[in-house]
């Protein structure tokens, strides 16, 4: 009746109260529940929604965690302080910024396709909270382990995209338009070596489900697969409009690009979904490439702490980048994932295939199997491989983006005084 | 079957972000190819100009600080030597040094607002603005010593400057000389030689030194351009022939060589403030003159200085009143906006707000 929840303790508890008499539950242990007999499905439902309800609003809490962290570390960068006035250190921040958001007037310009411009902030919502069901928080905790994940979490995050286009269109405003079009030509593009970098890593997991990954980390596969890595946190980067990808709501160009016309809850909920997918961008990336909840020791009881510890250290580098880099011009980041990034996550592709092929397939005494001292061999290849092929092909791109005319410095002409006095 | 694509005009401004104030754009975009530009002032007009006739000579003075509101020292400057020539009189030598240390100090604020707007208009998020700020910051609790004012300043007077710098100011500025090249360096090192701003700046915006001179170009956007011409050494005022100082010029006139050249004039001038620290000596902070200024009737003027826009220079009539009969403004910004055109046809819209970045304007100057 429910494959994938039983483990969870949350959902194991919540059911086995209510229902969890003999019915379908075994596993609780033949207790009796709250309800009466046949009404296992009230239970269930009860469960999972708890359950759902325990997600959607740790990931809303999380991006307004995330607002206040981002805005107290860019002042840091920036030689401010940050917003310390609501709650210790400012952390009730982003709460009254929601309160101001809300109580706004809820616009929408005449030249509108209402419709679609009220529809775009729970497109775009719904697509992060979508891809949050398959990620696993720490052991048995996640709301899906489907055997897709992987493909799953890029199929319903390329959702957004939709609403940036749907926004752009709809508010009938040219800086959106031009916003939307960036968009739309950026993220595609960024789809393919998005997509691509992460085959590497399935094809060693040997699985698409998120647990597999995580079980199959005998070490973190930042060391097997670093190419993929950097690959898919740029390609990340470009999907989540941060910094030096963020030309679709460039402020210093086209004002707020598709959201100009947002405001009040609707940029309020745009706003969530862009931070809460920074998140989820960090969670995946924890996930796939750091090994997930297990950490140096009890990985099992403490599995949620290194879960959030990685997470924390992926979004703290994403504010990071955003705080330090300038914008890419919309020329430059299509040659920047055509030329460079899509070479990179094709090489690093072809390296993968050929090295599981050869540990797992080749004369391997279990079929399918990769050992950790395997893992430590590919990575001992992995790593000079990424090296060279960035070093190789960074000089093929900077000849490709930079100005056609060579590189040189200004020179500063001497100039005597006509004449000095004294 | 062809599409039928016409371009789309988009009125970038008044109110935008990155137009340095109210100006307006009326740009006509192929997809984000920029095929015309039409740009619309005005829309901070106050007629300074008509107002100065109306006040007397230290009364228009203060009209001065509000025109370039971020290189006030350098207005007053200007305005105070043409007042000077059409007086006649003297400015004590100790006045003229406090002038420059004014003027040089006001030159690196203005050039760190430009290059951290410059920067801003990159897209970096604020952060070398603030690196910059950082440093322009002491220089306005500098002027806050010599006059009391940041901004709009009414530092220089017809005849010398305000008041003599108060003891405090020169322990500051010692300071101030010490601490700025590291406070420098660390913006250097944060963004300078980043290799988006390379990419973004190399070959982007380009002035050719002959449409520079042509369009009757001035300040860092001719030097950037090649042409090693400053007023400070062309036609020295006050007491810049007394002092060493070298004039940066690019080579290719992109945006990459405008932002080059201020980043090395910033150090010129820091150069200047010291060698003025090094020479100035006792002595009258302003010349013995009237309450009430009255040049001779006909007297006509031109003052002339290099404000960190360019070349900025007053032309006054005397009609023998309390008042100019006139006060004519040779306004750098709104001059170098006139090869806007040139600069930006065929590049991007990313490209067309780093190129306005860098010609550094300044709408309470062009709209006057």
């Amino acid at each position: 009746m429910v494959p994938f929840l039983q483990e969870n303790v949350v959902f194991r508890g919540v059911y086995c109260f209510f229902g969890g008499n003999d019915g379908n539950a075994t596993w609780c242990g033949g207790r009796d529940g709250i309800f009466p007999g046949g009404w296992e499905w009230l239970a269930f439902f009860i469960a999972g929604f708890t359950i759902m309800f325990i997600l959607v609003n740790g990931a809303l809490l999380g991006a307004a965690v995330f607002v206040w962290a981002e805005r107290r570390l860019i002042a840091r960068f920036q030689l401010r302080r940050g917003p310390n006035r609501w709650g210790p250190f400012g952390l009730l921040q982003p709460i009254a910024d929601l309160l101001k958001l809300i109580t706004k007037e809820d616009l929408v310009p005449t030249s509108a396709d209402k419709i679609v411009f009220t529809v775009v902030p729970i497109v775009m919502l719904a697509s992060l909270l979508l891809s949050l069901a398959v990620i696993p928080f720490a052991r048995n905790t996640y709301l899906a382990d489907l055997n897709i994940g992987v493909l799953y979490f890029i199929a319903v995050g390329t959702l957004s995209t939709l609403g940036v286009f749907m926004a752009g269109w709809a508010s009938g405003n040219r800086y959106a338009v031009f916003g939307a079009m960036r968009g739309v030509a950026m993220l595609i593009s960024y789809e393919v070596p998005l997509i691509l970098s992460l085959v590497g890593v399935v094809l060693l997991a040997g699985s698409m489900s998120m647990v597999s990954v995580v079980e199959a980390q005998l070490i973190p596969f930042v060391l097997v697969q670093p190419l993929g890595m950097l690959i898919f946190m740029l390609g990340i980067s470009a999907e989540l409009n941060r910094t030096p990808f963020d030309i679709l709501e460039a402020e210093s160009e086209i004002i707020a690009g598709y959201h100009t016309e947002y405001s009040g809850i609707k940029f309020a909920l745009m706003q969530a979904a862009e931070m809460a997918g920074v998140l989820a961008a960090s969670a995946v990336l924890s996930t796939l490439f750091l090994g997930g909840w297990s950490g140096p020791f009890l990985s099992g009881e403490l599995g949620a702490m290194w879960f959030l510890l990685k997470l924390a250290f992926f979004a703290f580098l994403f504010i990071w980048i955003r705080s330090t880099f300038p914008r890419l011009r919309i020329d430059q980041i299509m040659a920047f994932a055509w030329k460079f990034l899509l070479p990179l996550a094709l090489i690093n592709l072809v390296a993968t295939a050929v090295e599981v092929y050869f540990f797992a397939y080749y004369n391997a005494a279990v079929p399918g199997e990769i050992t950790r001292s395997e893992q430590w061999i590919m990575a001992a290849i992995n790593l000079p491989l990424a090296i060279g092929s960035i070093a190789l092909f960074s000089r093929f791109l900077r000849e490709r983006i930079a100005a056609p005319s060579p590189r040189l410095e200004p020179k500063v002409a001497i100039i005597q005084p006509a004449e000095a006095a004294d | 079957m062809a599409i039928r694509a016409e371009p789309v005009v988009v009125n970038i401004g008044p109110q935008h972000p990155s137009t340095h104030g109210v100006m307006r754009l009326r740009v006509s975009f192929d997809g984000e190819i920029i095929v015309d530009v039409e740009p619309v002032f005005g829309y901070l007009h106050r007629g300074s100009e008509k107002l100065a006739e109306e006040r007397n000579y230290v009364q228009a003075l203060t009209l001065t600080d509000r025109l370039d509101y971020v290189a006030s020292m350098t207005n007053n400057q200007a305005y105070c030597l043409a007042v000077e020539r059409l007086l006649g009189v003297e400015v004590p030598e100790r006045a003229q040094y406090l002038r420059v240390i004014a003027a040089e100090l006001q030159r690196i604020a203005s050039h760190m607002v430009a290059i951290g707007f410059f920067l801003q208009d990159l897209g970096a998020l604020a952060t070398p603005l603030m690196y910059c700020f950082r440093i322009r910051e002491n220089i306005l609790d500098m002027f806050e010593m010599l006059c009391g004012a940041r901004i709009t300043v009414s530092y220089m007077r017809p005849g010398g400057v305000y008041a003599d710098a108060p003891e405090e100011f020169w322990p500051a500025l010692d300071k101030f000389i010490a601490n700025t090249p590291h406070l420098f360096d660390d913006l250097e090192k944060l963004i300078v030689e980043n290799e988006i701003v390379l990419v973004r700046t190399k070959g982007t915006g380009v002035l050719k030194l002959e449409s520079a001179i042509a369009g009757s170009i001035s300040g860092p956007v001719l030097r950037g351009s090649g042409l090693p011409w400053d007023w400070r050494r062309a036609d020295p005022y006050d007491i810049y022939q007394r002092v060493q100082f070298d004039i940066p010029v690019g080579q290719r006139g992109d945006n990459y060589d405008r932002f080059q050249v201020r980043l090395e004039e910033i150090k010129q001038s820091l150069r200047i403030v010291q060698q003025c620290r090094e020479q100035i000596q006792p002595g009258l902070a302003r010349a013995e003159l009237p309450f009430i200024l009255r040049p001779p009737a006909g007297a006509e003027a031109y003052g002339r200085v290099e404000s960190p826009k360019g070349e900025l220079a007053f032309y006054m009539v005397s009609d023998g009143s309390v008042a100019p009969y006139r006060c004519k403004v040779r306004s750098p910004s709104l001059i170098n906006l006139t090869v806007l055109k040139e600069l930006l046809l065929g590049s991007k819209l990313a490209d067309m707000i780093v190129t306005l970045g860098s010609i550094d304007i300044n709408m309470g100057e062009v709209d006057r």
